[in-house]
């Protein structure tokens, strides 16, 4: 499985690890409904760091598509808010 | 995802979603696929000029605000030597003054101090991101060739697609780490020059803290290094 984490490129990751990753990624959701700003950084950057840790860089050669993308370690609060909201990252 | 029979939309699937509408304006051109790929390469081409003066406007933002640093530094050791000139005089009142001044200072310098290393951790990934997509306009280069060389145009069709999938996802990404990495520099200019103008005037105390509470705190720590300074320049003085 490839994941991008978005400005650090890509890895490749057991395919095992999507289970864990869903769990963060389903409390993130609830940190963004729930307005908690320091939580939500903390388990951001447990995602990322889960997927750095079971997982190794691509060769930057290679041309593929990932699974999954993963935002900026450095999202903040506002722009998490504005990606749920369906308005991109950055406003156009 | 699927929860309890129903599909819950997470930052990952969300953050895909915002990278794929990136991507689509790329590939909607997909017709002729010899032309596609040749528009594909100039653009990457140009996207990897944008990352160079990424990575270029970073370490200039990160030089000036070494210099204003050093700049503040100055100021706040001319600051102590006039209130060591005021305590040999005997004027309490004027060397007060001066550290109150100094005080204020610090606390701009260890923001400064915060931003510099920001914006070093910027200019180490911008440099990383350079490196990546260098390697890869390369690489998609080779293989544009080979697919003009060795593929009817049926079959270029399907190969053009897959690689201008990978690099697009690519381009979008950089895209976004460099719009992203200009903001943040943008923001940080403001600063500057707000500090610049506050330093000037001689007018710091509203600059520290956003709050009552923390301007407050950030008063009894300013009084509380205004005196541990004027007793240590009094022992220096033997006043």
């Amino acid at each position: 499985m490839i994941i991008r984490i978005m400005g650090e490129g890509q890895f490749r990751v057991s395919s095992a690890l999507l289970d864990d990753l869903n769990v963060i990624d389903n409390r993130i959701v609830d940190r963004v409904a729930e307005d908690d700003e320091a939580s939500f950084k903390r388990d951001l950057s447990a995602l990322i760091s889960t997927i750095k840790g079971n997982g190794e860089p691509l060769d930057p050669t290679e041309i593929v598509e990932s699974d999954i993308i993963v935002p900026p370690g450095d999202l903040t609060f506002a722009e998490a808010k504005r990606v749920f909201s369906g308005c991109g990252l950055i406003e156009d | 995802m699927v929860i309890m029979g129903y599909i819950k939309m997470g930052l990952l699937n969300r953050m895909s979603t915002v990278v794929r509408a990136k991507m689509n304006t790329v590939m909607d051109r997909v017709e002729d696929p010899n032309e596609t790929l040749d528009y594909s390469y100039q653009k990457q081409l140009e996207l990897l000029q944008n990352v160079k003066r990424g990575v270029a406007e970073v370490t200039t933002s990160k030089k000036r605000l070494e210099l204003q640093k050093a700049k503040l530094a100055q100021k706040m050791d001319q600051l102590d030597s006039q209130a060591r000139e005021a305590i040999k005089s005997d004027r309490e009142d004027l060397a007060r003054q001066a550290l109150e001044r100094k005080s204020a200072l610090s606390v701009q310098a260890q923001s400064l101090d915060q931003q510099i290393a920001d914006l070093g951790q910027e200019q180490a990934k911008l440099e990383a991101t350079e490196g990546r997509l260098s390697a890869k306009v390369e690489s998609f280069r080779v293989k544009k060739e080979t697919i003009k060389a060795q593929y009817s145009a049926a079959e270029a069709q399907v190969k053009v697609t897959e690689s201008l999938t990978g690099i697009s996802e690519e381009m979008a990404d950089v895209g976004l780490s460099v719009q992203r990495s200009e903001d943040k520099i943008e923001t940080m200019k403001a600063r500057s020059l707000a500090l610049d103008e506050l330093v000037e005037k001689g007018t710091l105390e509203d600059f520290t803290g956003s709050d009552d509470i923390e301007r407050e705190l950030a008063k009894i720590q300013a009084k509380s290094s205004v005196e541990s300074d004027l007793d240590r320049l009094k022992a220096e003085e033997g006043k």
